[in-house]
């Protein structure tokens, strides 16, 4: 089926092979106009080889690719309206700042004056305006990463392809940088993709995230329907962090669910969608648990580490045998963190417990 | 000398660290400095001697100083030297050939050893290696036999003329042997791989990443190979070209053998005047100083040429 001219990437049914390995396998996505859209998973997911099939760098085994409603998936990737921030930047190292901005524009024809033109605003809109004369080996290296997104947006590309641009600089530019990046892409209304397999990254800066692993799409959805309704183990415990506990004699009725907890304890929680019996996995994060006494908890067990994290501290519970629990608890205090060794009960949150289905 | 210059250097100021470092790059290039000086900067003077000295009739020199070597290379004063001086074109003419062969086997070996470095260059791992080595294999044989190999491959009833005849492509044996083609064969064959190992060098260090952008950013490959890559590995053509041009000009082997020795080219006419007892070695050393400076002064020309386009 061909996706809607409104659609500014459409991927239908993508594989993606090397040799006996499979990058991408029959993935389908949408990425809509003017979206900050997020390829988000760990190294070797895919993620890159996805962007690179978009910018046209990698051939598709299988599947077709659209750009605003036309087939791209043969075009080399001169052909494609596309244009790339390149992890290492790969700025032409023989030319000047302006030159390099304005390769893309005079390959596509543009008249020298209105190249110029072009090529100064975008220099204007990452603020470097007055280096233009510069070679890039005299910049350093958050100055030559805004080179190469003016660089890629001078042409005014259908949609700009960002791979990792963020992951050489250091922290605090990082930072400063993801939300000048996402203003960027307000202002100019381009759509962009962006690849990271930094989650804290990807939840503060997308309008969309798609969360890969091995070359498989996960879930697809806002950062908020990411983080609190994964629809995967593998989703719950990539983003953030979570707790995930197994549990039997599990029986869905309407919009109820109920089950035995390890050590026997009935729970019952809130739960859409379909019935499923038997046995599941909750997923259910730090910050929603809570601790009490070992007599008030539906579950109970003995603190064996703290992981010290500046406001908060992770409280880690070992629970009934091979299970342990990461609990969040606010760091107010020395009264309100209990002692390594001591025996807490665990209280969880009905509302913010997710059944995951695998 | 040498030596005392550098330890009153190394010893003289102790500037912290790069100070030691420097201090030890001088031990370090001592023994490439002596031998320079020893096996270059000595027999070039030596050279350069001779060729202002008077010709002994057997081979060899008689220490009186002369002119009359440069004399010879550019002026024919008649057979008895009493006639009025006219411009001598036989050696000016020698060394146009000279220039214009070298030139042709430069361009040649760049045309086929810039794309054989590209496919090297980007051959994964072992095949890189595989290849650079079989590149080199030939190199392993003595130029002389390797040369006088050709001559009997290319000769009228040679392996090359018969293969043609026996599939039918010819009707009559092609000439080759004693011609330009065999000089031009020869020269090419010798110095290729000149031309391919520091082409391939620089492709090496290329970052591919840089063709994917250009082609990102709406250029062709052919814009791309012209402005993005040769611009960034043009060192390593340069260097490929100097050392394939410069033996090239020198050679002897190829137009005696292969040339049938009629083609005269400056390495063969220099060759000649220090061969048994009927040359004339300060000519010859005159005819060395004149193809040194000519070199010289080509390279100077286009260093300038360089630091001037980089201003």
């Amino acid at each position: 089926m061909t996706p809607s001219a409104h659609t500014a990437v459409g991927i239908v049914g993508v594989t993606k092979r090397y040799g006996d390995y499979v990058a991408l396998r029959d993935l389908s996505l949408e990425i809509s106009d003017n979206e900050f859209f997020t390829l988000l998973g760990p190294s070797g997911c895919g993620k890159t080889t996805l962007l690179r099939v978009i910018a046209g760098f990698e051939e598709i085994s299988a599947g077709s690719i659209f750009l605003y409603g036309e087939d791209i998936g043969a075009l080399p990737p001169n052909k494609r309206h596309v244009n790339t921030v390149f992890q290492q930047y790969a700025l032409f190292p023989h030319m000047t700042v302006l030159e390099n901005v304005l390769f893309g524009l005079r390959r596509l024809g543009v008249a020298e004056d209105n190249a110029r033109k072009q090529g100064f605003e975008a220099l204007e809109l990452v603020q470097m305006s007055g280096l233009q004369d510069r070679l890039p080996a005299q910049l350093s290296g958050g100055q030559q990463q805004r080179v190469a997104l003016a660089r890629a947006l001078a042409p005014r590309p259908k949609v700009l392809l960002l791979d990792e641009p963020l992951s050489a600089l250091d922290l605090k530019l990082r930072q400063a940088v993801r939300l000048e990046l996402k203003q960027i892409q307000h202002e100019t209304g381009i759509t962009f993709v962006f690849v990271t397999h930094d989650q804290e990254e990807a939840l503060t800066i997308s309008d969309r995230i798609a969360v890969m692993n091995e070359g498989v799409l996960q879930q697809v959805g806002e950062s908020r329907e990411i983080y609190e309704s994964p629809s995967n183990s593998f989703v719950a415990s990539f983003i953030g962090e979570t707790n995930l506990l197994p549990v039997r004699d599990l029986r869905v009725d309407g919009a109820r669910a109920t089950c035995l907890l390890p050590g026997g304890v009935q729970f019952s929680f809130p739960a859409e969608g379909g019935a499923s019996a038997g046995e599941g996995l909750l997923s259910i994060r730090p910050e929603r648990l809570s601790l009490t006494s070992p007599q008030e908890g539906l579950l109970n067990g003995e603190v064996v580490d703290h992981i010290y994290l500046g406001t908060d501290v992770h409280v880690v519970i070992a629970v009934a045998g091979t299970l342990s629990l990461t609990a969040r608890v606010q760091n107010d205090g020395a009264a309100s963190i209990p002692d390594l060794g001591a025996r807490v009960g665990v209280m969880l949150e009905a509302g913010a417990v997710r059944l995951l289905r695998n | 000398m040498a030596e005392q210059e550098t330890q009153e250097q190394s010893s003289g100021e102790p500037s912290g660290e790069r100070g030691i470092y420097e201090g030890l790059a001088y031990y370090l290039m001592a023994p490439a400095w002596v031998t320079l000086f020893v096996f270059l900067v000595v027999p070039l003077g030596i050279m350069l001697v001779y060729s202002f000295l008077t010709k002994e009739f057997r081979g060899g020199v008689i220490w009186e100083f002369s002119l009359a070597a440069y004399d010879q290379f550019f002026f024919d004063r008649g057979l008895f030297g009493d006639e009025p001086a006219r411009i001598e074109w036989t050696y000016i003419g020698i060394f146009w050939r000279s220039l214009w062969q070298a030139g042709l086997a430069t361009l040649l070996c760049l045309l086929l050893g810039f794309p054989t470095a590209f496919v090297i260059a980007t051959r994964s791992g072992r095949w890189k290696f595989v290849w650079l080595f079989l590149i080199t294999i030939p190199y392993w044989v003595n130029l002389l036999i390797r040369t006088i190999s050709m001559k009997f491959l290319i000769r009228d009833n040679g392996p090359l003329n018969e293969w043609l005849l026996a599939i039918g492509v010819l009707d009559k044996p092609l000439h080759l042997i004693n011609t330009d083609f065999a000089i031009q064969l020869g020269l090419f064959y010798s110095y290729l791989p000149f031309m391919v190992l520091p082409i391939y060098a620089s492709i090496e260090r290329y970052n591919f990443a840089l063709s994917e952008a250009a082609a990102d950013l709406y250029a062709s490959r052919w814009y791309t190979l012209r402005r993005v890559i040769f611009p960034l590995v043009k060192p390593g053509v340069v260097a490929g070209c100097i050392l394939v041009f410069v033996p090239s000009l020198g050679a002897f082997l190829a137009p005696d053998l292969l040339g049938g020795a009629k083609k005269f080219m400056i390495g063969s006419l220099i060759e000649e005047q220090f061969k048994g007892n009927i040359g004339n070695w300060p000519f010859g050393a005159a005819a060395s100083m004149l193809l040194l400076s000519l070199v010289l002064v080509m390279l100077t020309c286009y260093a300038l040429s360089q630091s001037r386009a980089r201003r």
